[in-house]
């Protein structure tokens, strides 16, 4: 499977490039390319081995090296790799999670890559890849965040995808009526409160005040902030959240839904491959966009990006930045995204979406109603520390709301800690 | 053929010997302890001091380091005119929690040492059944655990359900996570005490015991004036080895509730690791101010340790 899954893949890449490998053979780049690459669960692996070992067989005399880390493993190994001997070419995240390398000065500045006329089809996720002024890495793969629900309960009582907080209310009113709960989650690795956060607080204050606010720049104990968590409020009170989510990681949060216990997850369309794992069918399952709360902001949605960087110390810096327009071809991001490969979405406007229901629609709205804007997530948007108390802070708060006064106090202590 | 000299030799009867051999008995022991040294010196002693340099500065553990003195201890331990580092109170009340309870498994090793040191047969098997959770990984003891108290399916619950109580979360409770943890950790550290002390009973001496039971000591007499006062090296060693284990609790936090919920069941070795190392951790100063403070904890046992065995060395001459 494995193997199939890379060659078939490395045929679909190779017959995409042949046609304009002929340009990108002309630079005759030399020397090694290392690679190091945190794309470690199977499917992704298969990926990254394909596109070294093309690149490879693109540059004759380039010898590619490719290493694989575990992906959360990686977390903490980057700061070594970049130190000490760094490699040519990195895995990681767009926006402020890469902001204490660049601060380091380990992250090489390529302004000049985004300044060619073909990272023009890329100009949906420059801002994301913008810190100082300048671009630090590039794009391959992204995808959309919303609730994936169970159509079939749905449809059993009588259910149609909520499209405003009234609607969304009432559906979990007789979705709770009936012993169902509206949400599975679980909070134990505390980021799938924070994905809360974000829909209700941009849903709420607008795309605008949800990044002034990850910057630091407005406070916590701000009532429109505390107007956030009282939307959210109105949701827990109810009981539409699956009760000890504090226990669960996310993938053991999933039964809930695939038993019918819990109706509805807000999660990354990556939930979907663990979903239909769970035995449920396309027709089970469908997803709808995160409901609107206040009809004067417009839609803002989770969309985070995964990346490509070069090292400041890389040691072959051509063959790198060359790696970096190869991963954002449009052919090569088609194929990368692909169903057969990563199942995600392609960020050239020029790439070509897989035939998969749920990628058509998160590309849909995506590019035709987040009008608002495009966030990271929780923890990419805001500083490192603030998120790791943030998040901590939001899952005390969706299983103790009466705490919520200490809590805001506790995050407002250390942004002024932070940004000051 | 060899050729003896016709007038005998003036030269010492002896060759001069090289200042090694002269030496030898002073300095071999030394050679065959440098190795030690130099790794004792360059992983341990020489780090302890770079905590403590690290631990006056703000660094995000990448780019330049800026001095700024004590104000990481300020802000920790809430020094001057600033609060308390609230997760530092908690991670120390566990610390604290750890220590008390941990020491539980020293009298459970006894019992269950006394019990297996019978001569029944199968009692080898019994004994092979108590030694395993020791055998186990921590990480493996976790993960059993958390689903044993997993709030559904767990056999905790089903347990409890059985005799009508309510079902309970335990790893999901700010206020009984902690218990549940260390009841984890008491599991292995048990078994440990327990292999000590019989080890120890093994050594007990059987003429002693006859001499108290001529004299009609038995029972629990038997066991306080003549089987403990014996036990007392393993005794020690199983204080010292369960004090170490409770201060650097850190897999099985790790593992059951990665410090959660809501950073209840954090101590000080994990708060160390998750500010300065763990996926958000840029602050090596403040890390290491929790290293500092932890080092000067556990110096104050080791300390006692080193004393009291010093003790022992003399009342032995």
């Amino acid at each position: 499977m494995h193997s199939i899954l890379k060659t078939s893949l490395a045929a679909l890449v190779a017959a995409g490039i042949t046609a304009s490998s002929a340009a990108a053979d002309a630079h005759g780049l030399s020397g090694e390319l290392n690679i190091i690459s945190d794309m470690s669960n199977p499917a992704p692996r298969a990926v990254m081995e394909g596109l070294a070992a093309d690149f490879d067989a693109l540059h004759p005399n380039l010898e590619v090296n490719l290493t694989i880390v575990d992906r959360e493993a990686w977390k903490t190994q980057i700061r070594n790799a970049l130190g000490a001997n760094p490699p040519d070419v990195v895995n990681w995240y767009a926006a402020n999670r890469m902001r204490p390398y660049v601060d380091a000065g380990l992250f090489a500045d390529i302004s000049d890559l985004w300044a060619e006329p073909e990272f023009e089809a890329l100009a949906s996720t420059k801002g994301a890849m913008t810190l100082d002024g300048a671009q630090w890495g590039v794009p391959y793969t992204y995808y959309q965040w919303g609730v994936y629900y169970r159509k079939d309960i749905f449809d059993q009582y009588g259910l149609s995808e909520p499209t405003n907080w009234e609607e969304e209310m009432a559906n979990c009113q007789t979705l709770l009526d009936n012993g169902v709960k509206c949400y599975t989650i679980g909070t134990k690795f505390l980021w799938t409160a924070g994905g809360w956060f974000d829909y209700i607080n941009s849903r709420t204050n607008g795309y605008d005040f949800h990044m002034a606010l990850a910057r630091g720049e407005v406070e916590w104990t701000d009532d429109r902030v505390r107007q956030t968590f009282a939307n959210w409020r109105q949701l827990i009170d109810m009981g539409a959240f699956i009760d000890d989510h504090q226990t669960y990681s996310w993938q053991e949060a999933l039964p809930f839904m695939v038993n019918g216990e819990a109706a509805a997850y807000l999660m990354g369309n990556f939930a979907v491959a663990a979903m239909r794992d769970g035995g449920l069918t396309d027709d089970q399952l469908d997803f709808y966009q995160f409901p609107m709360i206040n009809p004067d902001v417009d839609y803002a949605e989770d969309a985070p990006t995964d990346t490509f960087h070069i090292p400041a110390g890389a040691q072959n810096m051509d063959a790198a930045k060359e790696f970096l327009r190869y991963v954002t071809s449009a052919d090569v991001q088609t194929a990368i995204n692909g169903g057969d490969a990563l199942g995600q979405l392609p960020v050239n406007a020029n790439a070509s979406i897989d035939a998969d229901k749920f990628l058509e629609q998160g590309f849909d709205m995506l590019s035709n109603n987040a009008g608002g804007g495009i966030m990271q997530f929780f923890d990419r948007d805001f500083d490192a520390e603030m998120a790791s108390v943030g998040m901590e802070g939001l899952q005390e708060f969706m299983v103790f709301p009466d705490n919520l006064d200490d809590i805001l106090m506790r995050l407002e202590e250390t942004r002024q800690r932070i940004y000051n | 053929m060899s050729v003896s000299p016709a007038v005998p030799s003036t030269h010492a009867s002896r060759p001069q010997r090289g200042w090694y051999k002269r030496n030898e008995i002073a300095i071999t022991p030394w050679l065959f302890l440098l190795p030690a040294m130099i790794f004792f010196a360059v992983y341990v002693i020489i780090p302890i001091g770079q905590s403590f340099w690290i631990s006056l500065h703000e660094w995000d553990g990448l780019g330049e380091k800026t001095w700024v003195g004590t104000a990481n201890y300020e802000r920790l331990l809430g020094w001057g005119d600033a609060n308390v580092d609230r997760k530092f109170s908690v991670s120390f009340w566990n610390n604290l929690k750890w220590l008390v309870l941990y020491l539980l498994a020293i009298p459970a090793g006894l019992f269950i040492a006394l019990f297996l040191n019978q001569t029944v047969t199968g009692i080898r098997f019994y004994k092979s059944m108590f030694f395993f959770p020791f055998v186990i990984s921590q990480v493996v003891v976790g993960l059993v655990f958390s689903w044993f108290y997993l709030p559904r399916e767990g056999l905790l619950n089903a347990i409890l359900g059985f005799f009508g109580a309510g079902p309970i979360n335990v790893l999901g409770d700010p206020t009984l996570a902690t218990y549940g943890i260390i009841a984890a950790g008491l599991w292995p550290q048990t078994a440990y005490c327990m292999i000590l002390y019989l080890t120890g009973l093994n050594a007990v001496d059987p003429e002693q015991v006859e001499a108290a039971r001529l004299d009609g000591a038995k029972g629990h007499k038997m066991l306080w004036y003549v089987i403990l006062p014996q036990l007392k090296p393993a005794t020690f060693i199983a204080f010292v080895v369960t004090i170490i284990g409770a201060l650097r609790s850190f897999d099985l936090i790790s593992v059951m509730t990665n410090g959660g919920p809501f950073g209840s069941t954090r101590v000080l070795s994990f708060y160390m690791f998750e500010e300065s190392l763990s996926e958000f951790g840029f602050r090596m100063g403040y890390g290491a101010a929790i290293a500092v403070v932890l080092f000067f904890i556990m110096l104050g046992f080791i300390t006692y340790f080193l004393y009291a065995m010093y003790q022992d060395e003399k009342g032995a001459h």
